[in-house]
């Protein structure tokens, strides 16, 4: 996994509460081998036309908003479904953060294991950030547990857990290959049958 | 003291204290194509190697299609089934192909491979993994993240369930099998009876039965809500491993160290529950969940919740209606819960010289290419031919409706397999669980019966 230290990017702003994973990612694209290729799909049914054509008034179908790795979204983003897809979906589109009022359990867990970074904010931050054009940078500090856009700070909580594992670019193999030594020494011991 | 459950436990530890999540050691992983691709993904992303290739092995069985198993018309079921080729070969994993003679049901496939062992942790990515636990194994389903986790570290974060001995006692009635007594469990206890807990399986008729009937009963201990079911392994689990493919060739030393793991004294059990077989009846499930299930004698039950009113709307039936009403048009025989040999062998009993009832569409699916073979070699096959069965190549099949084996909306279908849920066997499916002697007798009859009536001796 990619450390998640600093990150200036352009932000797309998608303020409503409660998306779910059906939105994020519907179940006709589940049926894939890849961890990757999702993108294209993230955001489907807001995104695309039932004819498949691209709505262009949807902020990942502008080009002035091409390249950013911010979103801005509402409360209990990632509702729905367990499925780690509606995360492969974002990660793959390019975003390596999300500002929201609050996630669901799932994907908060499922965010964590694949380099997403979800930050939770309250309303009147949020409000503010909204206001970001599609011009203007938001620079998010970990280390510091800051967002900054324009004149602003915003403090955000993290679990010290996860914000090592950010920090450090691991993921649960890479915490548990801490643990090679014991691995080595349980493998070199175990009885084996032959 | 201890259970066989502790000592497993305990003897896959690395790290982490009790309460906590611990990490275990895993001794063999089974993998197949539904749940692996991400898996294989995340690992050539991150420049991973699998770490045990010699502790992986890979089959092909949830979306094979069964008539001709060579010619794959699903796009999607193509590129998982190629997918897995390619990943096996570029990382050095053992798999069966289709067309290899150990192809089949990833949950048959162990078992008959050898592979699975007492005293082993054995994860895979389906839930019904639970079905090794019959030979003293520590067996559990993960997801697609954790197969990624064990590929390349050969361990799994876990924190340890309760234990729930569940003892089972009597004498099985002419006709009513491990099946039956599973769903009887299931039926009296509810879905969730397990939930939070391993469970044991033990006493007199567990210590009486086959490889094949504790397999069948571990495999459906996740339907009561537990995440593995396990039995002490004795003569007869050591009997089954014996001369297998990957089965220790030094028995006498294997079966030395294996002994060890059974539970001490049955008060070390969390919580403890007895079932007694001695009147127990051939079940059938009328709802939407395993849990829904009835004695064939009875009549449908009454409507106790919303649960039950949106089963019987889904299902179509009514309470009071007696098991033989139920409308049957298909019937299928096979899965990881019921397409062993044993299984196939006793169904085929109850069609010796018979033919299936015109109402009924019948598939036959064995759950490996080597349960298959022998099938074919002894008659068997040719029993379920003569009967008017379609008489199919291996794989998963309508247990879940993922290759072009599904049953039509609103037709109802008496299963060997081990769910029916709203859709399991296809869109609109009405699933109606039972042993497979059950399942076969129902299909000479057009409706269900009950067997334990019948002369028939399986
Ligand atoms: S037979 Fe059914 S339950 Fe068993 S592994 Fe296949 S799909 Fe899962």
């Amino acid at each position: 996994m990619e450390a998640f230290v600093k990150e200036t990017s352009k932000a797309i702003v998608i303020p409503n509460d409660d998306i779910d994973t059906d939105i994020l990612i519907p179940k006709q694209f589940l049926k894939n081998i890849l961890r990757t290729g999702f993108g294209i799909s993230a955001f489907y049914p807001w995104r695309y036309n039932e004819d498949g054509t691209k709505k262009m008034d949807f902020p990942l179908n502008q080009k002035e908003h091409a390249g950013a790795t911010i979103l801005i979204t509402g409360n209990n983003f990632g509702c729905g479904s367990s499925r780690e897809h509606a995360v492969w979906a974002l990660t793959d589109y390019g975003f390596r953060a999300v500002i929201a009022g609050g996630f669901s359990d799932i994907f908060f867990m499922n965010s964590t294991k694949n380099g997403l970074l979800p930050i939770i904010l309250p309303e009147a931050d949020r409000a503010i950030l909204r206001e970001c054009q599609a011009d203007e940078d938001v620079t998010i500090d970990l280390e510091a547990q800051t967002v900054s856009f324009r004149d602003h700070v915003f403090h955000f909580e993290i679990n010290p857990t996860w914000k090592e594992k950010f920090l450090k670019g691991q993921d649960d193999i890479s915490l548990t290959e801490q643990y090679e030594a014991q691995i080595e020494a349980y493998e070199a011991k175990r009885p084996v049958f032959k | 003291m201890t259970t066989m459950f502790d000592k497993l436990w305990q003897d896959h530890v690395i790290a982490g204290e009790l309460g906590d999540p611990q990490l275990l050691f895993i001794d063999l992983q089974l993998i197949h194509e539904v749940t692996s691709p991400q898996a294989f993904e995340g690992l050539r992303m991150n420049h991973r190697q699998v770490r045990r290739p010699d502790l992986t092995f890979g089959t092909m069985d949830h979306d094979v299609p069964t008539e001709n198993i060579f010619n794959i018309q699903d796009t999607i079921a193509k590129a998982q089934i190629e997918t897995l080729e390619k990943n096996c070969q570029e990382f050095g994993i053992t798999l069966a192909k289709i067309g290899d003679s150990r192809q089949g049901i990833v949950h048959v496939v162990g078992p008959e491979r050898g592979l699975t062992q007492p005293g082993k942790t054995i994860v895979c990515g389906d839930s019904h993994t639970s079905t090794h636990g019959a030979f003293g194994a520590l067996a559990f389903g993960i997801g697609t993240s954790e197969v990624e986790h064990v590929l390349a570290t050969q361990t799994i974060w876990q924190t340890k369930p309760k234990t729930l001995g569940v003892k089972v006692t009597g004498q099985l009635p002419h006709n009513v099998f491990a099946k039956d007594i599973i769903m009887g469990l299931i039926g009296k206890y509810g879905v969730a009876f397990g939930q939070g807990y391993a469970m044991e399986f033990y006493g007199p008729t567990i210590e009486a039965m086959s490889m094949e009937g504790r397999m069948t009963i571990c495999n459906m201990c996740i339907e009561g809500g537990s995440k593995t079911g396990m039995v002490a392994p004795d003569a007869t689990t050591y009997d089954y491993v014996a001369g297998r493919e990957y089965a220790p060739k030094d028995m006498a030393k294997a079966i030395d160290y294996w002994k060890k793991y059974k539970t001490d004294d049955e008060a070390d059990f969390d919580k403890i529950i007895e079932f007694d077989v001695s009147e127990l009846a051939p079940m059938i499930t009328w709802g939407t969940n395993p849990g829904m299930a009835t004695s064939v004698r009875g009549s449908l039950p009454a409507i106790a919740d919303a649960d039950d009113q949106k089963a019987y709307d889904y299902i179509g039936l009514h309470p009071g209606m007696r098991a033989e009403d139920i409308p049957l048009d298909y019937i299928f025989i096979g899965s990881c819960t019921n397409g062993r040999y044993e299984d196939l062998k006793t169904a085929a009993a109850f069609m010796k010289g018979k033919h299936i009832a015109p109402n009924i569409t019948a598939w036959v699916v064995p759950g490996s290419r080597a349960v298959r073979n022998r099938c074919m070699e002894e008659g068997i096959a040719q029993t379920f031919i003569d009967a008017g069965c379609e008489w199919r190549e291996p794989g998963c099949s309508a247990c879940l409706a993922m290759n072009p084996d599904k049953v039509p909306a609103g037709k109802h279908c008496a299963s060997t397999s081990n769910r029916n849920f709203e859709g399991r066997q296809g869109a609109g499916a009405r699933t109606h669980l039972a042993s497979p002697a059950m399942v076969a007798a129902a299909a000479v009859a057009g409706h269900f019966v009950d067997i334990s009536q019948q002369a028939v001796n399986a």
